[in-house]
């Protein structure tokens, strides 16, 4: 039993990576920590559930990484992928941080492997979690617990108590036991975005939200995060935005994770419900083509898109949880689509007609494209002629938000009048807003996660003492 | 589509587990598995005997229940695997001793000491049971060497002869020519891979069990059993051998090859199955296929009666109860030589079968010619 009368040195909301990781460095600078896990235990760790790498400079190839990856080509990528939109100060406090950070979640018995079948463009940069982003958890979990950190599961936190920036106590809810006030000395908010709340997403997006599926468990819903910004916490990162790729149209509402994604764009085309294109599916390469999907399909009508291609290419990208949708004819497809058959034969009429002979390579921009048609299919463009023909269908599958609390290099938050708060700080999805104004690039979410974390359980062991 | 319905659900499961490769770093299963595309009745029955059911991708997986999606593996395979024994059964007529291999097993034992017991007393004295016979040849008062080394040479030749001929319908339907001899490294892959139980080990930290807190405890037990029934093996060759290349007779004194062998292969197979038997039954329900309990159990028992009956021999041999102990050990022996090919045994068998198949797939794979 935990006992919750007491008065914790640090009280860490939310259980992913971020949280694991503040509340183990935390213990170990001395201070008692209590977790409160939203979810029940099975669906602990939030988005980390279902990562699988996290993305860390080193000067020197590893047993498990293939190269070096500098900091500053680190920084270079964040730059690129963000369009400049980071605070580079915190980011190159991280990037630099990350360095240590691959030794030091070892020691939190975290299992390193390398990259292997699919994932091989990645196996210089990031480094991958034997077993996934669940065995990363529950080594982290299994730690904190000898560590003798506090842990409640079904541990919703329903209102905090801060008065002019500073914690006083949290409103704990739990299915068993009630309402109860749990007092700390110092709070870590690593409790995640909002990409679950769906009412919140509608907020920016509109009825189209009701469209969207959700990538990551339903206990994402940015509770603690609306809380801090109404009691006068700096809000950064663009509330209207989040990261979304296109996932199977069949995909459950919550939690299909990795397993439902498509890698198929630049194997086809990809029409709307008016059986027409509507963006170069050739644009640019994996896995920046992977990352716009989700936006693009997310813009058409009723948020539905089809990834459609022939028989000779189904070898071409990995095997799908759901299988593609065939028909012996455009026609047949087009009814099983409900698409209208003559319009999906023009469009891919036309396409056919616009390609352009080239030499196919997928691992290269190609010089396989189109002529003469709007959109153009820039690049790896092939007709569509061999049947069965395929489909997937896809829509918008919403995998994290950027909205979050503005923080400083010890992950102190800061608040609306630019003041550091005096005993609150924040890490993980939450504030990686911070470094991460948009875009995304493989597994740094989990670096921001377990730096951030790192360094806001030290800090806040140290807050409490003082 | 599927023979069965395990097979059909094992195939869901290895499509799910496809598109998602997270665990491919933990055994030989799912490096297996990203070799196809789409798996045949055969490649499950491979992939299932691949399996050592450690349990690490149960607990590290993001889709296990209460998900939705329900992925359970090691439970599925085991299943799988129960039933691919039956399947491969040779003679057709005996599979059905798997599927209440417990009481099938337990039946066949206790009809096998009964016979040596009252075969004893059949053919001897009274006198010549409950007496006590030591030196040279004294096991041999009870039964002649060579009644004894006919009746259990001719067991263990049919055991071997039923085993070929599953293995042989195993390595048929996963997909290799029958009669195509493979390459020497892949057997010594393989060789390597089942001594050292390398695939029974969660990827490095140990076996999940009865919770999410890996422990090698399963490896160190199955190793005592396993060494320890080569040891015993090994002492019942260096015995035969001593007796027909240098005439010297059993029983041997303790310091003896064969005694030292067969006393340490016993102390392993006590050992050994006891401890197995405790982690089967601490283990987590969800990973067990209860089915096959019957059929695990009585194996584990059938190696500790022999070992347990053997020692027993060793302790009270130069003693009245040598007579009873030796029919009882010959008993238990007996039954093991014959439901080899009809019990838990043959897991080892296939599951060798399997890591050569894999060691193989590897080569090929690296050599660039996989299909």
């Amino acid at each position: 039993m935990v006992d919750l009368t007491r008065r914790f040195d640090v009280l860490v909301i939310g259980g992913g990576n971020a949280a694991l990781c503040a509340a183990i460095s935390a213990r170990r600078a001395g201070a008692s920590v209590l977790v409160l896990e939203g979810a029940p235990k099975f669906y602990r760790g939030g988005n980390t559930r279902h990562t699988r790498n996290m993305r860390c400079a080193h000067d020197a190839a590893t047993e498990i990484l293939t190269g070096p990856y500098t900091e500053e080509e680190f920084w270079k990528d964040l730059l690129l992928v963000t369009g400049g939109q980071t605070d580079e100060e915190l980011a190159r406090f991280m990037i630099h941080e990350s360095k240590d950070i691959l030794n030091w979640i070892v020691e939190q018995g975290v299992r390193w492997q390398p990259s292997l079948g699919g994932t091989l463009s990645l196996g210089r940069t990031n480094s991958f979690f034997l077993g996934g982003g669940r065995a990363m958890l529950n080594a982290l979990y299994r730690t904190a617990e000898e560590l003798g950190v506090d842990i409640l599961y079904d541990a919703e936190v329903i209102d905090l108590n801060i008065e002019d920036g500073m914690f006083l106590s949290a409103q704990l809810k739990q299915p068993v036991g009630g309402r109860t006030e749990v007092r700390a000395s110092t709070l870590v908010a690593a409790a995640g975005g909002f990409e679950a709340n769906i009412e919140w997403l509608k907020e920016y997006w509109g009825e189209a939200a009701d469209n969207f599926l959700i990538r990551g468990t339903p206990f994402n819903r940015g509770a603690i995060l609306k809380m801090l910004l109404a009691k006068g916490v700096q809000e950064i990162g663009d509330p209207t935005q989040c990261h979304a790729v296109a996932i199977d149209a069949r995909a459950p509402k919550f939690d299909g994770g990795i397993i439902t994604r498509h890698d198929s764009v630049v194997f086809g085309i990809v029409v709307n419900k008016h059986a027409a294109r509507f963006y170069d599916e050739g644009e640019d390469i994996w896995p920046k083509r992977y990352a716009i999907w989700g936006r693009l399909v997310a813009a058409q009508p009723d948020q539905i898109a089809y990834i459609i291609f022939d028989s000779t290419v189904v070898t071409s990208f990995m095997p799908t949880l759901f299988p593609p949708i065939a028909g012996a004819t455009i026609a047949e497809l087009a009814g099983k689509l409900e698409l209208d058959a003559t319009a999906l034969e023009k469009t891919i009429t036309d396409f056919n007609a616009a390609v352009q002979p080239g030499t196919f390579d997928h691992t290269i921009l190609d010089d396989c494209r189109t002529e003469g048609i709007t959109p153009a299919k820039t690049h790896w463009a092939r007709r569509i002629e061999t049947p069965p023909y395929l489909a997937y269908p896809v829509r918008p599958g919403i995998t994290f938000t950027y909205l979050g609390t503005r923080v400083n290099k010890q992950s102190r938050m800061l608040m609306k009048d630019g003041r550091p708060s005096a005993n609150m700080f924040a890490a993980g999805e939450i504030m990686a807003g911070n470094v991460l104004g948009k875009g995304y690039a493989a597994g740094i979410g989990m670096t921001i996660g377990s730096v951030f974390g790192r360094v806001a359980g030290r800090e806040a062991a140290k807050n409490a003492r003082n | 589509m599927h023979g069965t319905r395990t097979l059909q659900e094992a195939d869901r499961l290895m499509t799910v587990c496809n598109s998602c490769r997270y665990c491919e770093g933990l055994c030989a299963v799912f490096p297996a598995m990203e070799m196809r595309r789409a798996f045949s009745d055969g490649d499950l029955n491979y992939l299932a005997n691949l399996c050592h059911s450690c349990g690490a991708c149960y607990t590290d997986c993001q889709f296990s229940p209460p998900h939705e999606f329900n992925v359970n593996v090691p439970k599925t395979l085991a299943v799988a695997r129960a039933e691919s024994y039956a399947a491969y059964a040779w003679p057709r007529a005996f599979a059905g001793a798997f599927a209440r291999n417990g009481l099938v097993i337990s039946l066949i034992a206790a009809l096998s000491v009964a016979a040596f017991i009252f075969g004893f007393a059949a053919i001897n004295d009274r006198g010549v049971l409950t007496g006590i016979h030591t030196g040279p040849g004294a096991f041999y008062k009870l039964m002649p060497h060579n009644a004894m080394a006919l009746l259990f040479g001719l067991a263990l030749l049919y055991a071997i002869l039923a085993l070929v001929m599953g293995v042989r319908a195993f390595w048929r339907d996963i997909g290799e020519p029958v009669g195509m001899t493979t390459d020497a490294k892949s057997l010594l892959q393989a060789v390597r891979d089942a001594g050292e139980l390398r695939y029974l080990d969660g990827g490095g930290v140990g076996c999940f069990n009865e919770d999410d807190h890996p422990t090698d405890r399963r490896k160190l037990y199955h190793h005592f059993t396993f060494y320890g029934f080569l040891l015993c093996f090994a002492a019942t060759c260096v015995g035969t051998l001593y007796h027909y290349l240098l005439a010297r007779e059993a029983p041997y004194a303790w310091w003896d090859l064969p005694v030292v062998l067969g006393t340490l292969g016993g102390i392993g197979l006590v050992v050994g199955p006891i401890g197995l038997l405790s982690e089967k039954w601490k283990r987590d329900r969800v990973l067990v296929d209860e089915q096959a309990m019957g059929m695990d159990t009585a194996f584990i028992l059938m190696l500790f009666l022999t070992s347990i009956t053997g020692l027993a021999l060793l302790l009270w041999r130069e003693t009245a109860a040598m007579g009873p102990l030796l029919a009882l050990h010959l008993g238990v022996v007996f039954a093991l030589f014959i439901t080899m090919p009809y019990g838990k045994f043959v897991h080892g068998i296939y599951r060798f079968v399997a890591l050569v198949r894999y060691a193989r797939e590897r080569r090929m794979m690296a050599q660039g010619k996989a299909e």
